[in-house]
């Protein structure tokens, strides 16, 4: 059962960096910085946890979505629906791709929003409107205009920000009109040099600003690598549960793994097209701008102009209102947080187009849509979902319930069941196989122990910790265990002293809703595969 | 930043660094795909004596 292509990717060195650029986002110079230089669960225990979930879960899960993306390929599927629905064989197996359908797109809702903050940033970086002095407060309310997160609907009507994002999401789609080729690979290819060249550039400013107030020698770029570097008690690190959770969830988030995206990318590809190396050289570009450029960037620019306290307060704080003032206390500081926040426009826009071309398969292929068809109703879906997004925008509480269920849970559980599947509906010897059909590279054989075994230990306990730790309010302790139920539950349902927030629920509402229609079109999408 | 620190520094820049470099090279130095080599004379018998 095979269908007529009617995209594929141009080159091999254009879908490395299309899965590159899927992968490199504002978690590579936001969040990364701040995890290995959080002084209770960072440093060096957190880089060996870091390195070793990269070894025993970012890997495999990505080899095996490369693998089966193909397989899929090769059977006239393109969405993770499709594929599920080519490997299993059974009417429940493209269920089974759904996640690999509302993850994407549930993403999107929030992500184009924050893209379109970093488009703002820059643009007023740029033009000088964003040096607004020493006085923190001045950022933070900067900041708070910006996204709306003093009252619901603060940013709609004719203002920079809401023009920002209409521009922003507008773009998206025209982009992927384009096509696969034309679109999100021709993005790319320019994309990702480009912004590998942007951080270098603000890599080398950073590590040359010595010590930027000689009144204060402890604030200095070197006691900023040391403080984001020194690796602290690693035994008593690694025997935190909480070490574990964070490292292995960053290398999740971070690879894009489980996100439905490189199993539509890899679905392009040709039979004999190599995934082994490919698959290796997309993961090590993101490692490479992760560790290598983002970990030397945002937190010793940040300490050495404000100390360790401007630090610790999460990747949004850190990303905009922290380093706006960074960028403010150094000479020609306009031009480098132009910079910066172009190439955190760049690592944004390079993701956002690939939570939508999961979807654009899905249409085409499920509905027999074609492209301007598919682009329409996708856009429709999309739009709804972010002026929720956009109109609730206090306390970013719509925001942060889409990340939470679709963007945290949902990775969790479609990476563990991509592994499974991958285990035992596809087969791990069979999968090997087809995994090294035309590699340019083999895969140590030390990994088809860890994908048949270790990967899926290791992320169900991972899942689990993380089930435990946000849904339940596990307090990480073995001996004294306390469960105390997380603000996204309290926020739904509601507990002593903590009301229940009607947006909170809305939006939850609206997820099911938005998991029930993409549950009848993937219905009505095995009508015509059977048919076929 | 103390010697430590320094270790972890270098040897995990230095390795993803590394891995990437090595990763390129391999991916632009490594076999063409097979629609480039369409001009090649056929070179099985068949096809040989089918021209």
């Amino acid at each position: 059962m095979t269908q007529k292509k009617t995209e594929a990717w141009s080159s091999k060195i254009g879908v490395i960096m299309a899965v590159a650029g899927s992968a490199v986002g504002l978690g590579n110079f936001l969040r990364f910085p701040g995890l290995v230089a959080d002084q209770e669960t960072g440093g060096g225990a957190f880089l060996i946890a870091y390195f070793i979930s990269l070894l025993v879960v970012g890997l495999p899960i990505c080899w095996v979505e490369w693998t089966l993306g193909r397989f899929g390929g090769t059977q006239g599927f393109n969405s993770s629906p499709g594929i599920f629905h080519a490997i299993i064989r059974k009417p429940w197996g493209k269920y089974l791709g759904l996640l690999g359908f509302i993850i994407p797109v549930g993403v999107y809702f929030y992500y184009v929003v924050i893209e379109s903050w970093c488009l703002g940033y820059a643009w007023q970086s740029f033009s000088g409107a964003l040096d607004l002095g020493k006085d923190p407060a001045a950022y933070a309310a900067h900041f708070a205009q910006t996204t709306g997160i003093k009252a619901d609907g603060a940013i709609l009507g004719f203002t920079a920000p809401f023009l920002f994002f209409i521009g922003v999401f507008i773009l998206n789609f025209v982009i992927i009109y384009r096509g696969l080729s034309k679109g999100i690979e021709f993005i790319c290819n320019w994309g990702m040099p480009l912004l590998i060249i942007i951080a270098l550039i603000l890599l080398v400013r950073v590590l040359t600003l010595g010590t930027p107030d000689p009144t204060k020698p402890e604030l200095s770029v070197w006691n900023g690598l040391g403080y984001m570097w020194n690796p602290h008690d690693i035994a008593k690190g690694l025997s935190n549960p909480a070490v574990w959770l964070k490292a292995a969830s960053q290398i999740f988030f971070t690879l894009s793994v489980g996100f439905g995206v490189i199993i539509t990318y890899a679905s392009y590809l040709k039979k004999n097209d190599d995934v082994v190396l490919s698959g290796l050289t997309a993961t090590a570009a993101n490692e490479f701008c992760e560790v290598g450029l983002g970990g030397l960037i945002t937190v010793p620019a940040a300490f050495a102009f404000l100390g360790a306290s401007a630090v610790a307060g999460g990747t949004f704080a850190l990303g905009f209102n922290v380093l706006p003032q960074v960028f403010a206390s150094m000479p020609y500081g306009h031009l480098f947080g132009g910079l910066f926040f172009t190439l955190l426009f760049i690592a944004a826009i390079t993701s956002s187009l690939s939570m939508l071309q999961p979807g654009i398969a899905f249409l085409e292929e499920g509905l027999g849509l074609d492209r301007r068809g598919s682009v329409a109703l996708l856009g429709l879906v999309t739009a709804v979902g972010c002026t929720l997004v956009v109109w609730f925008s206090e306390g970013l509480m719509a925001l942060s319930t889409v990340d939470f269920w679709i963007g945290d849970i949902g990775i969790f559980l479609q990476g563990t069941l991509l592994i499974y599947v991958f285990n035992f509906a596809f087969g791990t010897e069979r999968g090997w196989t087809e995994a090294h059909h035309g590699a340019d590279i083999r895969i140590p054989r030390v990994f088809k122990f860890v994908i048949r075994w270790v990967s899926p230990a290791f992320l169900t306990a991972i899942f689990a910790m993380f089930v435990l730790k946000n849904v339940a309010g596990w307090n990480f302790s073995l001996t004294t265990p306390l469960f105390t139920p997380t603000d996204h539950i309290l926020d739904l349902i509601g507990g002593p002293g903590h009301p229940a927030s009607g947006v909170a629920q809305l939006t939850a509402f609206f997820l099911l809703l938005f998991t029930l229609f993409s549950a009848l079109l993937i219905q009505r999408a095995g009508k015509r595969w059977d048919a076929r | 930043m103390t010697t430590a620190g320094l270790l972890f520094m270098l040897i995990s820049v230095g390795g993803v660094t590394a891995l990437f470099v090595w990763c390129l090279y391999k991916v632009l130095t490594g076999k063409k795909p097979a629609d480039h080599l369409a001009h090649i004379e056929p070179v099985e018998q068949a096809d040989i004596e089918k021209r």
